[in-house]
């Protein structure tokens, strides 16, 4: 039987505020436990909510970017369940009136483009974060994280498999890195997915049993996931009609390598949803829309396009420079100084991005200003030093921050071009390898490629190995 | 005069020509606390240590001819359910028996920057559910002008308090009568205030699109004095509004109310209701009428479906707002359990009152999915409808006037095992909590077993200037209030 792969995501990401959603209280990362919080975020008796108007302002943003409607009325509403982490007994959330409602965003498929629409954004708070203790019979909690303001991403059941699902995820982040509304660092909880798969045969309109998977935070997880869970549910159906999938959430454990069932839906919430009585409606005039659009920047997507018609990059190049904001900033930055954006281009995703991936770090903590490699690109060009050398170079440059002149200088690796030293040098390798020059002219072109080598060994790479190689064939006729 | 008859209006001229000192003042308080508290029970817990420090600042500050706020060296007390800093905050409930706020309401903020002295924190029925006081966990506050009745509920112990001469003021919080309603039995002021006038921030929250925060005070004037103490726009609470030209409504309050546009309810007086409340009302409907206000019967239906909103829109936010008290973070907790879901449900069972559970399991009720709609959303329904009755009302008419209560205050015990029967006691306020109106319950008169009878000022929204000047006018015309409420000695 064939089966369809059906898949909708929700992506909770945390907004980049400087304090939370409903209190003065800082959002840094990573803070002394239980001591960024205040009686609001604690939920403490008496206290009361007050909304964030910059959480407000991100989440429009971020509806803006992803094609929504925003409406002018929205509403907090309260969803109420019982969990150690979260202080109120409800979390403050959006529920039939959304900040913004049916968007979608294009994803790229190699090379073909896919609509995926999106459902609804809206704004919630986070609860706290519970630690288990192992080995012992309590559990603490942290609630330095409670009230972080979150916005939820939720698609339509657009996505036809994890490979759609990850470039989906992807896109989105990178859509909310571009336009500063989130940090998007998975690895400190600030992006998260959950995934609501299904599979159905082909042709079938109508969608089947679904299976969420909770809290996946890196694409990694995501794909292993969910192709995990599509085999599992695919293995159901064609074992035997009779062991449907039943309807149910489930969590990734990375370290099996499978999803495992954490509560049926013979159990799931009712969460008893009602309006938030302690915040007044959220009022958004056009203008203030108007406003928050103009913040908006280029979109990936955009730039991708702009790159290749400007700058004539390759789909693939401009695909990876566009994948992060900071390196496709970086390369632009460079191209101001007048270098072709191609040379440009292969150095930054040559060199560089191997630099970046050997060291771990990213582009915006590395030391070298854009002035300073197209310096070291226009060395190149002037013939100042080799290719060859001037990798060493951005090595150095890289771990030192240090200006390639001053590296080269220190270093004495410029190139040798006076052709009286390189004479002197091409005249010794010649009186060393008699053989070598008989053997090219019995027609053997790699004695050429051993001399030249030879040069190179000798001015430890910094002969100019144009000039070195029309010495070597001139004196080559000569001798 | 003895201090415990005066009005706040009377110390702060005592004070200021130095007849007493305000460590004097808080000394008598106390001495009249040591007195009557043992019958009343009006305190849950008293604050003597900051009392005194407060009392010798104020009067450093009267010494050295310092500018004084315009509650300066005023006992006042607070309802148990409005946070003060560093004292117990218990809501009359086992389950927040030691709970220590880290932080002051806004009100009691506000109060303290005014120069008042709190005296302590009054008894109340647990988490503010309830119509006589009976639901505390610790104590059954009594009726000062008769020990074997209700003062009323919820803010019962602020009106005893305030009634029994234990303090010049007392905060209270009215959901659904819960200031005006044991006014009224107790024969003072109290004033719900417009929903959004007085600041939320550190009330425990019982239904917070209900909830409003108000004073109970001997007269009138009191009542204006401490509104424009406690009222105004809190950047906590974005619930609140500020009010535009909000001059004093002390200055306001002689104005009197020649061309007001009066109407009653003729609902309101069932030929059921007890003749002596009614003819009180009128006596004085007759009196404002004396003083050129004019007065229409008009027809305001009061229905079971009202009461019933009441009921299901109050317990639904609270069984919501409780969800708070898991025995996990604060309060109360259990010592038997096995697991979280048993702490949490241990804590619940042992630390919630009868009351407070019976409410939690409606709210939780009706909010369940399917049956949302036929509760829940009708009650919201129904919300709206007599919003728009109100309104339509407020339209033509400045005031209306009723009962506070369509019962005198009961005998302790004769509702208690009667919950329909209680709630049927907030039958004349409930409509200014569904709709955020402000309303005022002054005492109008005794019947004949001397118990006070209380007489209800509903306005149009943020017209407390109005409801005051009318309530001052009628005070005025009455000869009660100004420190002539008399306080009987409490009988043994
Ligand atoms: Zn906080």
């Amino acid at each position: 039987m064939k089966w369809e792969t059906v898949i909708g995501i929700e992506i909770h990401a945390e907004l980049k505020t400087k304090s939370k959603i409903f209190c003065g209280c800082p959002t840094d990362f990573g803070g002394d436990v239980n001591k960024q919080t205040c009686p609001i975020c604690l939920g403490l008796p008496g206290s009361l909510p007050r909304l964030n108007k910059e959480v407000v302002n991100l989440a429009i943003k971020a509806g803006l970017a992803l094609n929504c409607k925003i409406n002018n009325v929205s509403k907090m509403d309260r969803k109420n369940y019982f969990y150690a982490d979260l202080p109120k007994a409800y979390q403050i959330s959006q529920y039939d009136y959304p900040v913004c409602t049916g968007g979608y965003v294009d994803i790229d498929l190699d090379g073909e483009k896919k609509r995926i629409r999106i459902n609804r954004i809206h704004i919630e708070e986070d609860p706290g974060k519970l630690i288990h203790l192992q080995d012992e019979p309590f559990t603490l909690v942290d609630y330095n994280r409670s009230g972080v303001a979150l916005i939820e991403i939720v698609t339509e059941a657009d996505l036809r498999s994890p490979l759609e699902a990850v470039q989906y995820a992807k896109t989105i982040k990178s859509i909310l890195e571009y336009e500063n509304i989130s940090d998007c660092r998975m690895e400190e909880g600030s992006l998260r997915c959950d995934a609501n798969i299904s599979i159905r045969e082909h042709g079938d309109a109508r969608l089947n049993t679904k299976v969420e998977l909770k809290n996946i935070n890196s694409f990694k997880e995501l794909q292993k996931a969910l192709e995990k869970e599509e085999s599992r549910q695919r293995e159901l159906y064609d074992f035997n009609e009779s062991y449907k999938v039943i309807q149910e959430t489930r969590r990734w454990d990375s370290s099996k390598g499978r999803t495992i069932s954490m509560r049926k839906k013979e159990d799931a919430h009712d969460y008893r949803y009602f309006a938030e009585p302690d915040i007044p409606k959220l009022v958004v005039d056009d203008e203030t829309i108007r406003q928050i659009e103009e913040t908006l920047t280029e979109l990936p997507s955009d730039k991708k396009a702009r790159f290749i018609e400007d700058y004539k990059l390759t789909e693939k190049e401009a695909e990876i420079l566009v994948g992060e904001k900071s390196l496709a900033d970086y390369f632009e930055e460079v191209i101001k100084f007048g270098l072709s954006p191609k040379l440009i281009a292969n150095w930054v995703l040559g060199d560089l991005m191997k630099l970046l991936k050997v060291q771990d770090t990213n582009i915006g903590s590395i030391p070298i200003k854009a002035q300073d490699i197209s310096e070291l690109l226009k060395l190149i060009e002037k013939g100042d030093i080799s290719g060859k050398i001037a990798k060493d170079v951005l090595e150095e440059m890289f771990n030192t921050g240090k200006e390639p002149t001053i590296i080269i200088e220190e270093k004495g690796l410029k190139q040798i071009s006076q052709g009286n030293v390189l004479e002197v040098i091409v005249d010794t390798v010649l009186e060393g390898n008699i053989k070598s020059i008989e053997d090219y002219k019995a027609g053997k072109e790699q004695a050429l490629t051993f001399l030249m080598g030879q040069v190179m060994k000798e001015t430890k790479g910094q002969a100019n190995p144009v000039m070195a190689k029309e010495m070597l064939l001139n004196k080559i006729k000569i001798v | 005069m003895k201090i415990d008859q005066m009005t706040m209006e009377d110390i702060r001229s005592g004070l200021d020509t130095k007849k007493f000192t305000a460590k004097e003042l808080v000394q008598s308080v106390y001495k009249k606390i040591s007195e009557v508290e043992d019958q009343v029970e009006a305190y849950i817990t008293l604050s003597e240590e900051e009392a005194y420090k407060k009392a010798e600042e104020i009067d450093t500050a009267i010494e050295q001819g310092e500018v004084l706020g315009p509650l300066a060296g005023i006992p006042i007390a607070i309802k148990d359910n409005i946070c003060t800093e560093g004292i117990k905050t218990t809501c009359a409930s086992k389950m927040l028996e030691d709970f220590i706020p880290p932080y002051d309401a806004t009100v009691v903020k506000k109060l303290k920057d005014a120069g008042a002295i709190i005296i302590g924190k009054t008894n109340m029925d647990e988490f503010a559910m309830g119509s006589s006081t009976e639901n505390s966990a610790f104590k059954v506050t009594k009726n000062p002008w008769r020990l074997d009745r209700v003062p009323g509920g919820s803010s019962g112990g602020s009106a005893a308090a305030v009634a029994a001469g234990m303090a010049f003021m007392a905060l209270g919080s009215d959901t659904g009568g819960s200031i005006r309603q044991p006014a009224a039995f107790c024969g003072v002021v109290g004033l719900k205030p417009t929903y959004g006038l007085v600041s939320r921030y550190g009330l425990v929250a019982f239904a917070s699109s209900l909830d409003q925060i108000g004073p109970i005070t001997k007269s009138v004037k009191d009542c204006a004095l401490t509104l424009d103490v406690i009222h105004g726009f809190d950047p906590k609470d974005g619930t609140t509004k500020s009010v535009k030209n909000a001059t004093s409504y002390l200055n306001e309050i002689e104005k009197g109310i020649e061309g007001l546009r009066i109407a009653i309810p003729r609902e309101f007086f069932p030929s059921t209701l007890d003749s002596q409340i009614t003819n009180e009302i009128m006596e004085s409907m007759f009196m404002l009428k004396g003083l050129g206000a004019t007065i229409d019967e008009i027809s305001l239906p009061i229905t079971e479906e009202g009461l019933s909103a009441y009921y299901i829109i109050s317990s639904a936010e609270a069984s919501s707002n409780l969800g708070r008290f898991d025995g996990i973070k604060y309060g109360y907790r259990s010592d038997e359990y096995e697991d979280i879901e048993e702490l949490v449900l241990n804590a619940r069972t042992e630390g919630f009152g009868k009351e407070t559970k019976r409410r939690i399991m409606l709210g939780t009720y009706t909010l369940t999915s399917g049956y949302y709609d036929a509760y829940y959303n009708r009650a919201q329904k129904v919300r709206e409808k007599i919003k728009q009755q109100f309104n339509d009302i407020f339209k033509k008419y400045d005031l209306i006037i009723s009962p506070t209560s369509p019962v005198l205050p009961f005998p302790i015990g004769e509702k208690i095992g009667n919950p329909l029967d209680m709630y049927l006691s907030d039958i004349y306020t409930i409509s200014a909590n569904l709709t955020g109106l402000p309303a005022i319950s002054l005492p109008c008169g005794f019947c004949m077993e001397g118990l006070p009878i209380g007489l209800q000022i509903i306005g149009g929204p943020f017209s407390e200037s109005k409801i005051l000047r009318a309530a001052y006018a009628l005070e005025q015309e009455l000869g009660l209030g100004n420190g002539v409420a008399v306080i009987k000695e409490a009988k043994r």
